[in-house]
């Protein structure tokens, strides 16, 4: 009954209700988009580099290293002599090394030259069909094979360097001969291929292209030597943790390569969203004050219209715990009111977002994940910012002297 | 029934008084009348309990309300005491049905629509049930506080001022209706007020 009452009152100022519930759900839906948006963002950054202790590939900027040959949405740096790397993919600390050449794509998504072992290592093997063996013969992401909805067997031509609109080489064409098993990560959105797949793609139309920018066109046979040919980078997984270590220097002195860790450069990009999380969060934060303000504010200056009612109810025979319970419940009910709003108003955002990154970078986010524990935390603490407006409002209702009341009136 | 025993009260210093003895049976009424600054509110809280006597007792049906600990006597005022003020006050967000039931939870933890709905057709209300207490004329509100009052047939009604912003019509009205429920409930009606329209209706008084 008190919280039918308590419900009755809120609704009978419905603007001032309805502005303490705005307020309340952006703050939530702000704070719960952050929550949901970093920890499945981490969650896909981080499972995307198990087994990867280091990235071999061309100078440059070791982020934009990680970035395009982890997570496929960077362009690469450059290319590396593919001898040279595999002096450095049999040394003794690896334990495995998986190559890759970047060089076209099929509408948006990635071909990469790579070894069948980069199936086993980074994916979970094959759903459909087999591994790729012969030149131009493709295994499909999971994703892909959905959204093209590629079977086996299917044939397509691959477009020229990362953009869908590149220039279509129509000389030979991929045969899909498996499908990979989902795996939640970069691989889903990945077409896979021999390296000599992308070398003779190439070779024949005798493009000058970043891929392959050195490129030897004297060699004209058919048989595609692996002889001063190029690739874009290898992820390695060592054996002995010694290598983390000495290797980025070791490969800068020696090679006209680097080394980077994915683990460090992905820390170091976190911390750079880290500031603008922050500034967001203390936003959200911000917004979630001056919501209690507002219910305070609202609970306050009813009171004093509302003191010939307590009074009214105390006469009744109301308690004043009971009285006290009615304000409290009143705050109570609009930040459970505005925390659930928030709660779905997060959750439709990041589906919008997860929209938008899925055809910009191949990276999709589950609105309907749950984060119980920081989320829970959250509920707390709008809880806790409805009894803080409550108190004193309540505490005025719990303490009001009866008979003054009624006499002044 | 209710009695009381050489009541005192104070405001701090200067103004203080001291009641008459007051005696009225059940289903009797009494009337109080006096001027401005006799303390007939006082008396009047005195009585419903929201105020403690400085000296004295306050006894309704064998219970000293001044010696009943500040829970005990919310509860009790809930269920034996009606109160009816000079303005009526309501809790705005609900209707006059559930107002007069809200009384009846608050005092026994039970809604009694019923005994409500009878209640308010007694008083002449069957047609405004549902609506906002702010769409009745002052003198229907002061009849749904009446309805409030008896709603859960207490030992002792009180009423302040209860007809001073009615006109002459409804004055008679709600007095009449005073005086014919407590008879029917059996409840001890005091009434405090300077009109003098009600010296008529109600031809036991003291004056203050």
């Amino acid at each position: 009954m008190i919280t039918r009452i308590a419900w009755k009152n809120i609704w009978f100022k419905p603007l001032n209700t309805a502005l303490s519930i705005i307020l309340l759900t952006a703050s939530v839906a702000i704070i719960t988009l952050l929550i949901l948006l970093q920890e499945q963002f981490e969650k896909q950054f981080d499972s995307n580099i198990d087994n990867i202790d280091l990235v071999l590939g061309a100078q440059g900027s070791p982020l934009q290293l990680i970035l395009s040959a982890v997570y496929q949405v960077d362009a690469p740096t450059g290319n590396i002599d593919y001898t040279e790397a595999k002096t450095w993919m049999k040394h003794r600390f690896v334990q495995t090394a998986v190559p890759l050449a970047f060089g076209d794509n099929y509408k948006g998504f990635r071909i990469v030259g790579t070894t069948p072992n980069y199936l086993t290592v980074y994916g979970k093997g094959i759903k459909e069909g087999r591994s790729f063996l012969k030149n131009f013969e493709v295994v499909v992401g999971s994703a892909i094979a959905a959204k093209m909805n590629l079977k086996i067997g299917d044939k397509f031509f691959g477009s020229h360097g990362d953009a869908a609109q590149g220039e279509l080489h129509e000389d030979h064409e991929y045969i899909v001969t498996g499908i990979a098993t989902p795996t939640g990560k970069v691989a889903d959105n990945l077409i896979l291929c021999t390296i000599p797949s992308v070398w003779a793609m190439h070779e024949e139309e005798g493009h000058e292209h970043a891929e392959a920018e050195e490129h030897s066109h004297e060699h004209h046979e058919e048989a595609i030597t692996e002889q001063g040919k190029e690739i874009t980078a290898v992820l390695i997984k060592f054996r002995s943790k010694m290598g983390i270590i000495m290797w980025p220097r070791l490969i800068a002195q020696n090679t006209k390569m680097q080394a980077a860790s994915p683990a460090i450069e992905i820390n170091r990009l976190f911390s750079l969203f880290g500031v603008g999380l922050q500034a967001l969060q203390y936003l959200a934060y911000g917004i979630m004050f001056i919501s209690g303000i507002s219910i305070f504010i609202a609970l306050y200056n009813t009171l004093k219209e509302r003191k010939y009612e307590f009074a009214l109810l105390r006469v009744n025979g109301a308690s004043r715990l009971q009285l006290l319970w009615l304000v409290l419940i009143e705050s109570l009910l609009l930040c459970i009111t505005g925390f659930i709003f928030g709660t779905v108003v997060g959750r439709v955002a990041l589906t919008f977002i997860s929209c938008s990154s899925e055809s910009e970078f191949k990276m999709s986010f589950n609105p309907l994940e749950f984060v119980w524990q920081k989320e829970g935390y959250l509920f707390g603490l709008t809880i806790f910012v409805g009894i803080l407006a409550a108190v004193i409002p309540a505490v005025k209702a719990y303490s009001l002297n009866i008979s003054k009341t009624l006499a002044n009136a | 029934m209710i009695v009381t025993k050489n009541l005192n009260f104070s405001y701090g210093k200067g103004t203080s008084f001291s009641f008459p003895d007051v005696v009225v049976s059940s289903g009797e009424s009494l009337l109080i009348t006096g001027g401005s600054g006799r303390g007939k509110t006082t008396l009047l809280h005195l009585l419903g309990g929201l105020l403690r006597p400085q000296a004295g007792a306050v006894i309704i049906e064998q219970t000293n309300i001044a010696e009943l600990s500040e829970k005990k006597l919310d509860h009790f005022r809930g269920q034996h005491i009606g109160l009816v003020l000079q303005q009526a006050y309501f809790v705005a967000s609900l209707n006059v049905l559930e107002n007069v039931v809200l009384a009846s939870w608050l005092a026994t933890g039970k809604q009694a629509r019923d005994k409500a709905k009878q209640l308010l057709q007694q008083l002449d209300l069957q047609d405004h049930l549902h609506k906002q207490l702010s769409q009745l004329s002052t003198g229907q509100q002061q009849r749904v506080s009446i309805a409030r009052a008896l709603i859960n047939e207490p030992k002792l009604l009180l009423a302040d001022e209860p007809t001073s912003s009615l006109d002459d019509e409804n004055a008679h009205r709600v007095a009449d209706m005073l005086s014919q429920l407590a008879k029917q409930y059996g409840t001890a009606l005091v009434i405090v007020t300077h009109d003098q329209r009600l010296k008529d209706t109600f031809p036991n008084q003291i004056s203050l």
